[in-house]
């Protein structure tokens, strides 16, 4: 297991946000989480990258409990992590964007980070746009870079807050393209509200809700799954 | 030309046209040269927390009067000569910049202002409190007898302004290569955006520790330098007027700029001079003028002149 949580739980204020998630994510997995509104997803993935501190349960990370380990050290560890709102570095160019990304892991040996970022840039396709400042592209583009920050990582683990989210439909096929080119490359966890991305992409699923686990399995069987029909499907989203 | 050639021509054309400056400037311009010099390394210690990194201190005095009084008293009670009285200056200023940034750290925003005032206060206070060694307020001169360098009276004029020169050089020049250097970047990067510095696993809490020791450093640098060439220190530099006039020079000559703080002093020191010649009121005059560069120059003057005209000013 890459990924590993027993009994995660948060609770603000004595209102559950997860209750005793168990979770166990194998290596090269592509896993959507779903669930509906305030189901708890973004709180779960928050604990596991360790932004937000757990009010009890445990951590482990390719056989490393990493429960006390602060964030920055947890992306050492070898995840990547890219923020529901577009959280880029909007005052640098998008060259500079990924070098911070590649930079952090390759360190001094410049010959490798610039590589690092051209191989980024061309794969996504922002190669002729690598001198403008991230402020300056339009929000699909912000979302691409954040993306490619996470790349130049070359991450064991990818999490994605709602990746798609605010998304047209021409970027959200690209986007799906480049899910499926990944997942060879590392093991995604991905929280997804669209569900034609996580049929499209996602080979296994977890359904939270209400801030615990209500179904595993294949999207097949999550699709037949009554009870996640009621919860999530039957409610309108999607 | 690249970025990195036209930056080192604007560099060493600014360093070079102040060693020329010398020599053709009367003795007034020039003594005033050789002061704003000293004053601009100040203001370069504090671009580098305040225009890099994003931290805004309200605290600078501390680090400065630290390498003030570390040079100053180790000379004037102790006896030392200049070179190992510089050493302990920054030494001094080390250890301060390590304690208050450790402590300091652990806030943000308006409290990191106001926590950062306080330790100054304090500082300043401090400084009052052993006014036996001090001697607080009044201050103490370095006699000339004591200020000789390697075989040079560092009150000579000519040596004085060279002396600064060289050092203003140095910590330009450092400044410079910190920008483009890894270390440089992943400041601006904590100024643009902390959290995503964080979550590309930056560990944003001690890079902010090293920004904090190396602008107090710089800081503590320009105060030793500072007693060592015009031969004073005084608890009036650890006022907390000493901590605003460093953040109003980046401000003015532009956050985040390597020669915006030197323009920013040259600009201030040549308005309240030339405002104090024309009226008892200059500080109104030099008020007015500070409005209206922030109206109408919201970036400083060298920030303004790369937004617009030159986009790799350094």
């Amino acid at each position: 297991m890459i990924l590993s949580t027993c009994g995660l739980t948060k609770a603000y204020a004595g209102v559950a946000a997860n209750t005793d998630i168990d979770f166990d994510l194998p290596v090269g997995q592509t896993r959507a989480i779903i669930g509906p509104n305030g189901a708890g997803k973004s709180t779960f993935v928050g604990m596991v990258c360790g932004r937000i501190p757990a009010t009890r349960g445990s951590v482990s990370f390719d056989g490393t409990d990493i429960t006390t380990m602060a964030a920055h050290e947890r992306i050492r560890k070898g995840m990547a992590y890219t923020f529901q709102i577009t959280s880029v570095f909007q005052g640098l160019s998008v060259r500079e964007n990924i070098n911070l990304a590649a930079r952090r892991r390759l360190g001094k040996n410049k010959l490798a980070v610039t590589r690092k970022t051209d191989e980024v840039l061309e794969r996504l396709n922002i190669a002729n746009r690598s001198d403008q400042l991230a402020s300056n592209l339009s929000y699909g583009h912000q979302r691409i870079l954040e993306i490619g920050m996470g790349l130049a990582q070359d991450p064991r683990l990818f999490i994605l807050d709602e990746p798609t989210q605010g998304l047209a439909e021409s970027e959200v096929d690209d986007f799906n393209q480049l899910m499926k080119s990944m997942d060879a490359e590392t093991t995604i966890l991905l929280i997804e509200h669209n569900m034609n991305v996580v049929m499209a992409v996602a080979e296994y699923i977890t359904v939270l809700d209400q801030g615990m686990v209500l179904a595993n399995g294949t999207p097949e069987e999550i699709r037949a799954n009554t009870a996640v029909q009621e919860a999530y499907l039957g409610t309108g989203h999607g | 030309m690249t970025s990195t050639a036209k930056s080192n021509t604007l560099h060493f054309g600014l360093l070079f046209f102040l060693a020329i400056a010398f020599l053709v400037l009367p003795e007034y311009h020039s003594g005033n040269l050789a002061r704003i010099m000293i004053l601009a390394i100040y203001a370069m210690g504090y671009n580098v927390l305040f225009g890099y990194t994003g931290l805004l201190s309200l605290g600078h005095a501390l680090f400065f009067s630290a390498g003030m009084y570390g040079l100053g008293l180790t000379m004037h009670l102790n006896g030392w000569t200049p070179a190992p009285a510089f050493v302990a200056a920054l030494l001094a200023s080390t250890i301060v910049a390590a304690i208050v940034g450790f402590l300091v750290l652990r806030t943000t925003g308006v409290a990191f202002m106001i926590v950062t005032l306080m330790f100054a206060q304090a500082g300043y206070l401090t400084i009052l409190y052993f006014g036996t060694y001090t001697r607080g307020d009044e201050g103490f001169a370095l006699q000339q007898a004591t200020r000789q360098l390697i075989g040079f009276d560092l009150t000579n004029p000519s040596v004085r302004y060279y002396t600064a020169l060289i050092l203003f050089s140095v910590v330009l020049l450092l400044l410079a290569y910190l920008v483009r250097s890894p270390f440089g970047r992943t400041l601006v990067a904590i100024r643009e955006n902390g959290e995503r510095a964080k979550m590309l696993g930056y560990n944003v809490t001690a890079i902010k520790l090293q920004a904090v020791i190396l602008s107090g450093v710089i800081s503590g640098a320009s105060g030793a330098a500072y007693a060592l060439l015009f031969g004073y220190a005084g608890a009036t530099f650890a006022t907390v007027q000493y901590s605003i006039l460093p953040l109003l020079w980046v401000l003015v000559g532009g956050a985040g700029t390597t020669t915006g703080a030197f323009f920013g002093v040259l600009f201030m020191t040549y308005l309240i001079d030339y405002a104090s010649g024309q009226t008892n009121a200059y500080l109104i005059v030099v008020g007015l003028v500070l409005v209206a560069v922030t109206l109408f120059l919201p970036h400083g003057i060298v920030g303004t002149l790369r937004n617009k005209y030159a986009g790799w000013l350094p």
